[in-house]
């Protein structure tokens, strides 16, 4: 159990700089994902802090003690690869001894962490086949029972369930989950879906071009997204944004004409936007409501999934709008629907796709 | 499979006392120069090897043949110049080894000129065509696969003094002659039936090997390749010239190039076989080279290094022709 | 080609010698496959079976030609009152009745014979023309016995010496690749591809090429007629490094990490993972080593020049130098020298063709 502070870490690959300075702090016992598109730096960082790579510079400390020099075998850190990496000539019951039989652990305790992993993770009656016996879900526990032998101060998972099928992703996801509730460690878990991130994160760290975008709890990412990358890689299926321009800025409200839509003005003060600024609209798909006078939009495509439905619809401008519609919706390709913003469910965004927010009280 | 298994274990549990004395030693060893350094730990051996037994002797190769003498040792053999070349290339006509001082290097470099083209074209066309009868829709596979392949593991010389046994005058292949109402015939005694014989019993020893690897090759390339092109109605010729030549061509290029350097280095079933001979009919360069620096004495070391480092530039050229037509022809 | 015609009779029969793998009939393109690769059984097969069946003839046998396929020798029978034993032939009397009579020796065209049944008769000559040899199959098993016993504890000494020098070769030339390998293909580190150069580069230097050097250098570390002179110049092999380095590539590199950060040594990653992980690899290059130095013949040839480090190979040739060839245990010796390879050929005969064809490609 630690915390963890990467301080102006940096990282190059020859004359590539893969993550240009990151500063980021984990507290104890957190469980973090780090999420982003691939080759966003993720994995790299991950690696970072496990000690397979050396970072070029910056600091990482582990309970407030550098480790940048300390070999990744000895930081006190377990990693589960996204490979597994399990050893496939040791049976499974090899697999989760062999770190602590080379740092010379009595026998008797070897064998006492390795029933304790095993019952754990329930993969008692696993302990003596090998690997190549073993389905994708049963391999994925061995994996992350070799890394609980090592009784490690964090625990890091490098996309663990990209290699499993959809359902036992999903079950897995819980589990992991549930395994953190258990043991409390701190652990720090990499991924490219922003779902396993929403549903398994006390602490999401959103990354693009190895940089820092936003770090919060999975719901503030959600509700208040700092700028439109993450606007639009959280939450699922994806926001909308319209291109808009300010016509008028003042008491009543900001209006926006934009897309070839009606005019929509939004009932809020002090947004640091002039008139004739440009700025850009996000709503997600589930806060577009019905609303006689709303936006016109053609449907294109009605997808029913039975509990509820999406509706792709388009500008009069051909910009895609995607509609969430609760229950099956009697629309149909070809239809105009009219919908505008829930109250309060839209998100602002300045040029440079930053959030604006209501500046002073 | 539960025997050899057996073995497995056996041999892992002796292989494995000596190794857990060591494993302290080499986590010691770790330790002690960084992990950083490791890598040039394990290469070492090896490297040194090398060093030692294949550069260094290139180098030593040069030396020995700017310089004369019947001694071993470098610091006891004086600087000739280009002595031992000019001995080696001085010929009135070149077209007549008769006139040329060291003639038998001439007529070696002659039979090589001929041997190595002949006997690499028949090497990969049998070879070739063993594979495709083998790659076709037969039984017993692994039976014919293995026919051809089993001469690989005999030695030269048992190779050698088989095809004596049944070539030589009073052998099998006269006696089947002789039945048949032939003449005997003195198969190694003259000169072009022995040249003959070089190449064929130095392909039977050798075309298994080949043959497998094309084999590989042509069970490389998916069935529905050619069963397109049976939509396209290609006939038998046309599939192989199109389809299948184009597609084993990177196998075939690494056959070729094998099989030249194996045939340029062809040496110990000869030199049991003909022994060179009849007079120089079958003496290559290799055997040249080894007859001036060993069997004859007194022992020329210097015109044998000279002679190896001439075969040397010609294989060089070789491999610098054959590296530019392939980047050639993968280019266009 | 017997097989031929009868398949092409019964169905049934021609189905199970030559059928196709799929359905349909069978096709000329199949006849000549079939009767190719029958004619390659022939032409490799035969050979050496001629070899092996001629090492078990006796030298009389043996000076015989037109030869016989199966090893006959003339039937020996013990004669009251003559040394040894006297070869018997049948004969064709004057009234042309056939007897059985043993042949004390041959004077031109004429043989003096004894009635073996009544050798009181006293010596009948006869005319070499009526006499045929009465013969027998016989396998000349003395020829191995007489090889083995006249050479005495030599052909053990040939024996050993080949199978030590093969056997630590084999091991050494494992060790050193392997670990050469590891490091080619798991480490990054300056001078990293300098140092795969160097050692692939000498693919390109044939050994006889370098003949001369090589044996200097023997001679200069002293082991000229020594078998570790012959050991030690053989075990850097680039085909090796190459082969492993390919197959270790394919290792995933993560596998290394996570003994790593199971706190592995290198040296044990190497010898826990690696090693194991590779040993489809191993056992390619354990038979290219065994089999190339089991077979092994100039560098033995220039390096151990005393008949007590004679390698079999070695021995063998000079058995051909030596002025009065005895065929008779050549052959055998020859039919010895191959065996070990040939069995093992059969019973690795599957892992030999498959690994070389898996690995000679890449």
């Amino acid at each position: 159990m630690a915390n963890l502070v990467l301080e102006n870490i940096t990282k190059s690959f020859g004359l590539v700089e893969v993550i240009p300075s990151i500063n980021l702090e984990i507290t104890d016992g957190e469980f973090v994902v780090f999420v982003g598109p691939s080759g966003c730096g993720k994995s790299t960082l991950l690696r970072l802090i496990a000690g397979l790579e050396d970072a070029s510079s910056g600091d990482i400390r582990i309970d407030g003690e550098s480790v940048i020099n300390v070999p990744a075998a000895d930081r006190g850190v377990a990693m589960v690869f996204q490979s597994y990496a399990l050893y496939p000539h040791m049976t499974v019951r090899e697999n989760l001894s062999f770190g602590l039989e080379n740092i010379r652990m009595p026998k008797g305790e070897i064998e006492q962490r390795v029933s304790k992993a095993a019952a754990l993770l329930q993969i008692e009656q696993l302990l003596e086949r090998r690997p190549k016996q073993l389905s994708g879900g049963q391999r994925q526990r061995v994996a992350i029972g070799r890394a609980i032998t090592r009784d490690p101060k964090i625990f890091l998972f490098d996309e663990p369930l990209s290699n499993l099928d959809a359902e036992l992703r999903v079950l897995m996801r819980v589990e992991i989950t549930s395994l953190h509730q258990r043991l409390g460690n701190t652990m720090i878990y990499v991924t490219h879906d922003q779902i396993e991130a929403m549903t398994m994160a006390d602490k999401i760290v959103v990354l693009r071009g190895g940089r820092i975008e936003q770090v919060g709890a999975p719901l503030e990412l959600y509700n208040k997204p700092l700028n439109t990358f993450v606007a639009g890689f959280i939450g699922s299926p994806r926001m909308n944004f319209v291109q808009t321009k300010v016509v008028e800025n003042s008491e009543a409200g900001i209006t926006l004409s934009g897309e070839g839509l009606p005019n929509l003005t939004l009932p809020v003060q002090g947004l640091p936007l002039p008139a004739g600024a440009a700025a850009t609209l996000g709503i997600r798909p589930e806060h577009l409501v019905p609303s006689a006078d709303g936006w016109p939009l053609k449907v294109t495509l009605a997808e029913q999934h039975g509990a509820s439905s999406y509706l792709h619809c388009m500008t009069p401008n051909g910009t895609p709008i995607l509609v969430h519609e609760p229950g099956q919706s009697r629309l149909r390709s070809g239809d105009i629907l009219h919908v505008s913003p829930a109250a309060g469910e839209w998100h602002l965004f300045d040029e440079e796709g930053l959030r604006v927010e209501p500046s002073g009280p | 499979m539960s025997a050899s298994l057996r073995i497995a274990r056996a041999t892992g549990a002796v292989a494995s006392l000596p190794a857990r004395a060591i494993e302290p030693l080499m986590a010691g060893l770790q330790k002690a120069i960084g992990i950083k350094k490791m890598p040039w730990f394990f290469l070492l051996p090896n490297l040194l090897a090398v060093i030692l037994f294949s550069l260094l002797p290139v180098f030593v190769n040069i030396f020995y043949s700017f310089t004369g003498s019947d001694r071993l040792y470098p610091s006891q053999r004086p600087f000739i110049g280009t002595y031992n070349y000019e001995t080696l290339l001085d010929c009135g006509n070149y077209l007549d080894p008769s006139t040329c001082s060291r003639d038998l290097f001439w007529r070696a470099l002659g039979n090589s000129l001929v041997f190595v083209p002949t006997q690499v074209a028949a090497m990969i066309g049998i070879a070739l065509l063993t594979a495709i009868c083998l790659n076709g829709n037969i039984r017993g596979r692994g039976f014919f696969r293995g026919v051809f392949f089993f001469p690989v593991m005999l030695s030269p010389v048992v190779v050698a003094l088989t095809w004596q046994w049944i070539l030589q005058r009073t052998g099998v292949l006269n006696g089947i002659l002789t039945n048949l109402g032939f003449e005997p015939v003195n198969w190694l005694v003259y000169a072009n039936s022995a040249f003959f014989w070089s190449v064929f019993v130095t392909v039977w020893a050798h075309m298994g090997f080949y043959t497998i690897i094309l084999l590989a090759g042509l069970q490389a390339i998916p069935r529905d390749v050619y069963e397109a092109a049976k939509m396209d109605s290609a006939s038998h010729w046309r599939a192989f010239t199109r389809i299948t030549l184009p597609l084993l061509k990177p196998v075939l290029l690494v056959v070729f190039i094998l099989a030249v350097i194996r045939s340029v280095q062809t040496f110990d079933e000869l030199y049991v076989l003909t022994g060179g001979g009849p007079g120089s009919a079958t003496l290559l360069m290799v055997q040249y080279i080894y007859e001036i620096g060993f069997a004859v004495q007194p022992r020329n070391f210097g015109l044998a290094a000279a002679a190896s480092l001439l075969l040397g530039i010609v294989l060089l050229i070789f491999t610098l022709v054959q590296l530019r037509i392939s980047r050639g022809s993968s280019n266009g | 080609m017997a097989d031929l015609s009868l398949a092409s009779s019964t169905g049934g029969v021609r189905n199970m010698l030559l059928g196709r793998r799929g359905r349909g009939r069978l096709h000329i393109s199949d006849v000549l496959t079939y009767g190719y690769l029958l004619l390659g059984v022939l032409v490799m097969f035969a050979p050496v079976i001629w070899v092996v069946l001629s090492s078990f003839k006796t030298s009389a046998a043996l000076q015989e030609f037109p030869p016989t396929l199966l090893p006959y020798s003339t039937e020996q029978v013990v004669v009251e009152g003559y040394e040894g034993t006297l070869p018997l032939f049948d004969v064709i009397t004057e009234s042309g009745d056939v007897v059985q009579l043993a042949q004390i020796r041959r004077v031109g065209l004429n043989a003096q014979m004894v009635d073996p049944t009544d050798p009181e008769a006293g010596r009948i000559v006869v005319p070499v023309a009526n006499a045929t040899p009465v013969r027998e199959i016989h396998f000349a098993v003395e020829n191995y016995v007489q090889l083995l016993a006249s050479s005495g504890s030599e052909i053990w000494r040939f024996v050993f010496n080949s199978l030590f020098i093969t056997v630590a070769a084999t091991i050494i030339t494992l060790i050193m690749n392997s670990m050469a390998a590891f490091a080619l293909s798991k480490y990054r580190f300056r001078g990293d591809s300098l140092a795969l150069v160097a050692i692939l580069s000498t693919l390109m230097i044939p050994a006889t090429v370098v003949l001369v050097p090589t044996y200097l250098i023997v001679a200069q570390l002293g082991l000229v007629n020594n078998l570790w002179g012959v050991i030690l110049p053989t075990v850097a092999t680039p085909t090796g490094v190459f082969l492993l380095r390919q197959y270790m590539l394919t290792i995933p590199d993560e596998l290394i990490e996570a003994a790593r950060m199971d706190h592995a040594s290198e040296w044990r990653i190497f010898w826990r993972i690696i090693l194991p992980l590779s040993s489809p690899a191993l056992a390619v290059v354990a038979i290219f080593s065994i089999l190339s130095r089991w077979n092994d013949f100039l560098l033995p040839l220039v390096v151990l020049n005393r008949r007590e480090v004679f390698t079999l190979q070695l021995a063998l040739a000079s058995y051909q130098d030596e002025n009065v060839v005895r065929y008779e245990q050549l052959l055998a010796m020859t039919t010895l020298t191959a065996l070990p390879l040939a069995f093992a050929f059969i019973f690795l005969q599957r892992y030999i063709t498959s690994g070389i064809a898996s690995t000679g490609i890449k």
